[in-house]
């Protein structure tokens, strides 16, 4: 393929048809001759991607204010906008890349925060919400100019990179979804201009190290970082362009003319731009997000405690507590397990046939009043906030019983089973204003220490064994039914495995007769908050998991859709598949073809093998994903397969009118085909117009936003 | 090959005296002491059950995997004249005297023993010295993972056997290739791969992974074919055939043919019953097929049903009333429409009856002759016992807010009218005037008012106060676009209603159903069900004492103990060759490291070996390295309880890539150090012996000394 290249780019196609449409450079007079045919006019292109853009822009900024109202996850990524502007500290699962972006269009078009985003449906009325919509539409319009440019340098031909242009500027799901305040206009611009900077690359192979080579190349490094830094799902395209490069330097590998330190400096350029680039800019995304956000908020519980004393307004914020445990002490545990939760009860009991019928134990992420516990002795029941009575220290292997402060229940296990781990106890409230039985109490130890020593605040990794049946209280980060508020469960396990989730911290401590000392030794370096975010976002993510009987989208419905275009795509990639094949097994077997037809057939091959390539990289992983999927994440494979449909018609049309020996017919075909196709996609989108611009916003008055998200789906549906 | 057939003596006797010699000592090493001990031992206790469901000829689901390696183990019960009664409950439970042990774990151990005559051909197929085949078939035989897998009722040496046999045939018919397609022998090994491979799929969907990686190579070597000029298309067309016709289409059918005589084996209802849908269930001798033999088969107007949900998840569950009605006020403040509850209760009972009324006419009555409801019509539901409605209105759910209530109406409400009417879809339907048909049809019904559809949702527990035990909500759903089977439901039991008085409906709905038509479903139709029921079905995600996760299996930083004598310390423990896996990983790191310097220096045109040396080299490593990468690489995106022994198809590969590691590098050690590390081989499988046969029983000092790892959980008893 590498032969192939420069031969054809010689022929005289433009490398940047943005720049200008020459057809200079030497070549075989027959060529260039062809060239001319195939693209007429010379400042066709410029005039094509002119109106390719044009279109697009005004199909994504038509009636881009309406509704005035809150749609679909704009309450969301919204809302985190705000977050930014008012530099309050959130918890998501995605990287914060995109959520940034949009925060600096609404802080720059002079959104000021305030609108609280609350659920879909709300109105804006006075807030500026039009930047943010603004900053995504243009980021969804870059889309088709780019995909333009990325067909028209894969095939070479204007029809089919015209035809890619159309698909997507027709589509009605990919102006819906560039229309909103969301993040995937942002990830799928980062997505595709990654795609394009690497065509471009490939296409400068044969001037390697020259200043447009470095240029493309560092833009691919970037848009590989924007994209990871806007969703994980960015990672699909990190290795599509991996998989490009390691082909790219095997060729290089295997060409002897370059010497080993040719090589040695190609492999550095790409070590340099393709990983070293990215991974700074990324870092740098997580460093500009940790100074923004330096306030408290709604996503502290995710954190440990370390992490939280950095916030500003957190109660671990200049924390000053008592240093070692004592008995009546008040405190809160959490959990040490990646977004582990707090140890939390409340007065609800466990439904009827689940394990005893007491008083519900879980783990909770949020702060809390039902978090506290008293630290008691077991066998002592005497107040313990009489001021006159000596502070006595917890030390490790005491034998405590902790009691819940508000319900004055204490923490308590028995052999009954768990409500989701079977094979563990069951962990419950019990007992009568702390009066209870033998079974509250717990040997509390802390990992690596000795017996009799004390027991640090937050600093110490505590286990806590049930002294009656030898378990260890843990939190096995399964969610709760319905009944448990959806909280995390907590159990006592009988497997004496040493893990996260059997261990915990003090966080909060209150004793009014201890002093309090400062602890600034907890700040934690910028290398292990880089960690502990992704180990948090990672949990949330797989922890998004269906529930039963929820109605959810599958993969495999993804591209079957009730459009037009989608089902145009979808044939197109059976057609595809049948042509490579049958394109391979000719050349395989040693068929003697035309310069035209081999030309043809290196485009069908290596264009339309990256982009197919692209399409099942954005697909089939979905198909491994246990986490819920909603037919939005199918957009960015929509993109290549929109790509490969206007590859594939193209190469076939043509082919067709080669077969057909008369000049005038075959132009005819060719003409009518192409025609035929555009005029398809046109009266689609007159037929499904109105979903992206007419009924689909107010309709979202749903509370819940993962019901409005299937009811946006829906919308597709007659 | 040619000579082989010319001079049968001389030739077969050389291979015979090395395979017959590893065949006899597979044999002894597996079959020694067979039935000790004579207790359940570890996961005995789960194929244990499914034997003796088997011999009694009762129907169960398993999701570990497809039937074909039960249907083994029921095998060797069967041959040895067991007859299925016993309790399997407990790992350590004595065999009672009507089990055959020995007959039960023969096959396993059969299985296992030939394994290693089968390691040692492959490396002969695969081109390396009869050296270096011997090495590895003797590294078969003394590892004691695969020794105590081998010798209980377990299925990873069925599995290992299979997939060994179908890379062994695939080599002999690819090694024919050359010389003799189309002959006898080549069409034999090329059969008995596509059989192998179905075998092994068919024991244990791991099995799979092997499968795939043969057909890339078999696509693979095809490919290569088609680039040579010499051959003909229509040759090529021939060859593509055969493969296809050997590889594809005789696996498939023979895995068909498994589920045939497992289904045909197993007629009878069982403990699985439940999770299949009404009409597999009626196909089954006794159960449901007693209660609704002689059914009417079309439900008409006046028809008396029991509406069952088809997705069966969390469990089965029927469209239930009762008297209570819903609270007014919820726990959480929400108010209710203080009307009649419904819900999907999960045990026969007489309020799951309903009556399919017209909501044209009064009568509750079959008309004669009956008029069938078909697709598309408006009923109204009546609840059998109180004569109320089924209804649903704009009220929120009393767990799914976002969901419409259905209750049945009580006319006390002047605000709320009625909302009772239904339309009936019915989702398989073949034409939109289908007849609704007991049991075959599933249906949807559609609120005609609101067009929500009904669906049972998740556990309710919180405001029944008669009720003991769980119940699921029932709820009309308005987001109705998507399929999902809790929206689907179908008819049970039904029988035409003839009891206009209210008085005698109760003493009519009390009684059982009764009437004539049996209903079968055909084997494709069973099969997908029971297909569709293994792979979906989730069983509670288990925690287990020695479950392990994959990263821990290349070290061995994990055992599982199998069996402790009751009295004495003698154990039996999954536990490897400590040499073997050490060194099978370095032979593997080793090859990865080697082939990939040769591939940057081949491909800057240095060629460190000769051309054949090195296809060798790379065939080797495609079996071996790959055979290891897809029986263990999988196991990292699978979400179940993983245990050591799922790595021993994994491992089998990764050992025959010591011997053509070793042979390579020959020139470079002496053989002498070969002898020690082989000598270390053997000296490990003998310290371990003890805890792979579970005898001789060791001292409480003899047991610490074998703790080589601390990760290891040799068990130890107090005194």
């Amino acid at each position: 393929m590498r032969r192939a290249r420069p031969a054809a780019a010689g022929g005289g196609a433009p490398r940047m048809p943005a720049a200008g449409g020459g057809q200079a450079g030497p070549g075989p007079l027959r060529r260039r001759r062809r060239e001319i045919r195939r693209l007429p006019g010379g400042p066709a292109r410029p005039a094509a991607l002119a109106l390719v853009t044009l279109l697009s822009f005004a199909s994504r900024f038509h009636r881009l204010p309406e509704p005035p109202h809150v749609c679909w996850d704009e309450t969301h990524f919204g809302k985190m906008g705000s977050y930014y502007i008012n530099r309050t500290f959130f918890f998501d699962v995605h990287p914060p890349l995109g959520k940034m972006l949009i925060g600096l269009a609404g802080y720059l078009s002079g959104y000021d925060g305030t609108f609280p985003f609350q659920k879909p449906g709300d109105r804006y009325e006075q807030h500026n919400y039009v930047g943010m919509r603004g900053f995504c539409a243009f980021l969804g319009s870059c889309l088709v100019p780019f995909a333009y440019l990325t067909v028209l340098e894969l095939s070479r031909s204007l029809p089919a990179a015209l035809l890619t242009a159309f698909i997507l500027i027709f589509d009605t799901g990919c102006i819906t979804l560039s229309q909103y305040i969301l993040l995937d206009p942002i990830l799928m611009f980062f997505l595709m201009g990654a795609v394009l900077c690497m065509v471009k690359c490939n296409s400068c192979a044969d001037r390697p190290f020259s200043a447009s080579w470095w240029f493309w190349l560092c833009l691919t490094g970037v848009n590989l970082a924007g994209a990871m830094g806007v969703k994980f799902v960015g990672l699909f395209v990190v290795l599509l362009v991996g998989l490009n490069t390691i082909c790219d330097l095997w060729d290089l590998l295997g060409d002897l003319s370059l010497s080993l330190v040719m090589f040695g400096k190609h492999l550095l350029a790409r070590v340099l731009c393709l990983i070293l680039l990215p991974l700074t800019l990324y870092t740098a995304m997580f460093a500009v997000h940790f100074t923004v956000l330096n306030k408290s908020g709604p996503g502290d519980g995710f954190f440990s405690s370390a992490f939280q004393s950095q916030l500003i307004g957190n109660n671990l914020h200049n924390v000053s507590i008592p240093e070692y445990l004592a008995y009546g002490s008040v405190v809160t545990m959490k959990n040490l397990r990646m977004a582990g939760g707090y140890l939390h009860s409340h007065w609800h009991l466990y439904p009827e046939g689940i394990g005893a019928r007491q008083q519900q134990v879980t783990a909770y992420l949020h702060k809390d009043l039902n978090n506290l516990w008293i630290i008691k002795k077991h066998d002592l029941d005497t107040d313990l906030s009489d001021p006159s009575s000596p502070v006595e220290f917890v030390r490790h292997g005491d034998i405590i019983r902790l009691e819940h402060k508000e319900t004055c229940r204490n923490l308590h296990s028995h052999q009954h089973e768990a409500p989701l781990t079977r094979k563990h106890f069951q962990v419950t409230g019990y007992g009568i204003n702390g009066t209870g039985d033998s079974n509250d109490f717990w040997r509390i130890e802390v990992v690596g220490g000795k017996a009799g020593k004390l027991i640090k605040v937050l600093r110490s990794q505590v286990r806590l064994t049930h002294v009656a049946t030898g378990c260890i209280l843990g939190s096995s980060g399964k969610t709760l039914p319905k009944w448990g508020w959806e909280q995390v469960e907590v159990t006592c396990t009988p497997y004496l495995k040493e893990t996260p989730n059997s261990l915990w911290n003090f966080e909060d401590h209150i004793n009014p007769k201890l002093p309090n000392i400062s602890l600034d030794v907890l700040k934690p370096s910028f290398a292990e908050i880089l960690l502990e975010s992704h180990m948090v976002m990672i949990r949330g993510n797989s922890g998004l998991k269906p529930k039963d009987n929820e109605v959810t989208s599958k993969p495999w419905h993804w591209p079957i859709n009730y459009q037009v275009i989608w089902w145009l795509n979808l044939v197109t990639i059976g057609l595809y598949l049948l042509m490579a094949v049958s394109t391979a097994v000719t050349l395989k077997r040693g068929v003697q073809l035309t310069s035209e037809l081999k030309e043809l057939s290196r485009v069908v091959l290596c264009g339309g093998g990256q982009i197919t390539l692209g399409w099942l990289l954005h697909y089939l992983p979905f198909f491994l994903m246990g986490r819920v999927l909603y037919f939005h994440h199918y957009f960015p494979a929509m993109l290549f397969s929109s790509m490969l449909t206007g590859i594939t018609w193209d190469t076939l049309l043509k082919f067709c009118a080669r077969v057909l020996s008369p000049r005038i017919t075959a132009r005819k075909v060719y003409g009518g085909g192409f025609l035929a196709l555009v005029l398809l996609i046109i009266y689609s989108f007159y037929l499904f117009h109105p979903l992206s611009y007419g009924m689909i916003g107010p309709m979202a008055s749903d509370p819940s936003s993962p019901m409005a998200g299937l009811r946006w789906m829906d919308s597709w549906e007659f | 090959m040619l000579g082989f057939l010319k001079n049968p003596v001389v030739v077969t006797a050389e291979i015979n005296m090395n395979l017959v010699a590893l065949t006899v000592m597979g044999l002894i090493s597996r079959l020694w002491g067979l039935s000790y001990p004579q207790a359940v031992v570890f996961d005995e206790v789960y194929y244990g059950q499914f034997v003796s469901l088997y011999m009694k000829r009762i129907f169960f689901v398993d999701d570990s995997g497809p039937p074909f390696g039960h249907m083994l183990l029921a095998l060797g019960g069967y041959l040895g004249g067991f007859d299925g009664n016993f309790l399997w409950n407990r790992i350590g439970a004595e065999y009672s005297a009507n089990v055959p042990v020995q007959s039960l774990r023969l096959l396993p151990a059969l299985a296992g023993a030939l394994c290693v005559p089968l390691a040692y051909q492959i490396l002969v197929e695969l081109q390396f010295s009869h050296c270096a085949a011997l090495g590895a078939a003797l590294l078969i035989l003394l590892e004691n993972s695969l020794i105590t897998q081998s010798r209980f009722m377990l299925l990873e040496s069925i599995l290992i056997f299979f997939i060994l046999l179908a890379v062994l045939s695939y080599l002999k018919f690819y090694n024919l290739q050359r010389h003799s397609f189309f002959s006898g022998s080549w069409w034999f090994w090329l059969l008995l791969t596509g059989v192998a491979c179905s075998c092994a799929v068919g024991v244990k969907y791991m099995g799979l992974f092997t499968y795939i990686l043969l057909l890339a190579i078999a696509g693979l070597h095809f490919w290569q074919m088609i680039g040579d000029q010499n051959l003909s298309n229509v040759s090529l067309i021939c060859h593509f055939l055969a493969r296809g016709l050997a590889l594809i289409i005789i696996p498939v059918a023979m895995y068909l043919s498994f589920f045939y005589v497992h289904l045909t084996l197993l007629y009878r209802s069982g403990p699985h019953d439940q999770i299949m849908t009404s009409a597999f269930q009626a196909s089954l001798e006794g159960g449901l097929a007693r209660i609704t033999q002689g059914q009417p088969l079309e439900v008409a107007y006046g028809s008396q049903i029991t509406l069952r949900n088809v997705l069966g998840k969390p469990m089965q569950c029927w469209l239930h009333s009762h008297t209570n009605t819903y609270p007014i006020r919820y726990e959480n403040g929400r108010g209710s429409s203080h009307q009649q509850q419904v819900t999907c209760y999960p045990f026969k009972d007489v309020n799951n009856w309903w009556i399919v009324k017209d909501p044209g006419m009064q009568q509750l009555v079959v008309s004669n002759p009956p008029r069938p409801v078909r697709h598309g019509h408006i009923v109204q539901l009546v609840h059998g016992i109180t004569t109320r409605y089924l209804n649903t209105h704009d009220v929120a759910a009393p767990l799914s807010p976002h969901s419409q209530e259905v209750s049945c109406y009580i006319d006390y409400n002047i605000s709320m009218p009625a909302q009772n009417l239904w339309r009936v879809e019915i989702v398989n339907r073949e034409s939109d005037t289908d007849v609704w048909k007991t049991i075959l049809s599933e249906v949807r019904f559609v609120h005609v008012n609101t067009s929500a559809v009904l669906k049972a949702g998740g556990f309710m527990n919180f405001h029944l106060e008669v009720q003991t035990g769980r119940t699921l909500e029932v709820v009309g759903e308005k987001l109705s676009k998507g399929y999902h089977q809790s929206m689907v439901w179908n008819v049970e039991e039904h029988r035409y209603g003839k009891s206009q008085e209210q008085k005698e409906r109760e003493v009519e709905l009390h009684s059982p159903t009764q009437m004539d038509i049996s209903k079968n479903l055909s084997f494709m139709a069973k099969f997908t069900e029971l297909q569709w029921k293994i792979l979906t079905l989730k069983n509670e995600d288990t925690e287990h004492k020695y479950s392990s996760s994959a990263l821990d299996w290349i070290t061995m930083d994990t055992n599982i103990a199998y069996w402790l004598h009751p009295t004495s310390g003698a154990q039996i423990h999954l536990l490897g060759n400590v040499v073997t896996w050490a060194s099978a990983n370095v032979a593997a790191v080793v090859y990865m490291c080697l082939s990939l310097w040769y591939l940057i220096r081949r491909r800057r045109r240095i060629y460190d070996i000769p051309e054949g040396k090195w296809q060798r080299w790379v065939s080797a490593g495609g079996i071996c390295v790959g055979g290891w990468a897809v029986n263990y690489l999988p196991f990292f995106v699978m979400e179940k309880t993983l245990f050591l022994y799922h790595y021993l198809p994994a491992l089998t590969f990764q050992i025959l890539l010591i011997p053509i590691v070793l042979q390579h590098l020959s020139d470079h050690l002496c053989s002498a150090l070969t002898v020690a590390w082989f000598s270390s081989v053997y000296l490990v499988y003998c310290t371990f012996s003890p805890v792979t046969y579970g005898k001789p029983s060791l001292s409480v000092a003899e047991l610490k000394q074998l703790r080589w790892k601390d990760s290891w959980n040799i068990l130890i008893r107090k005194q």
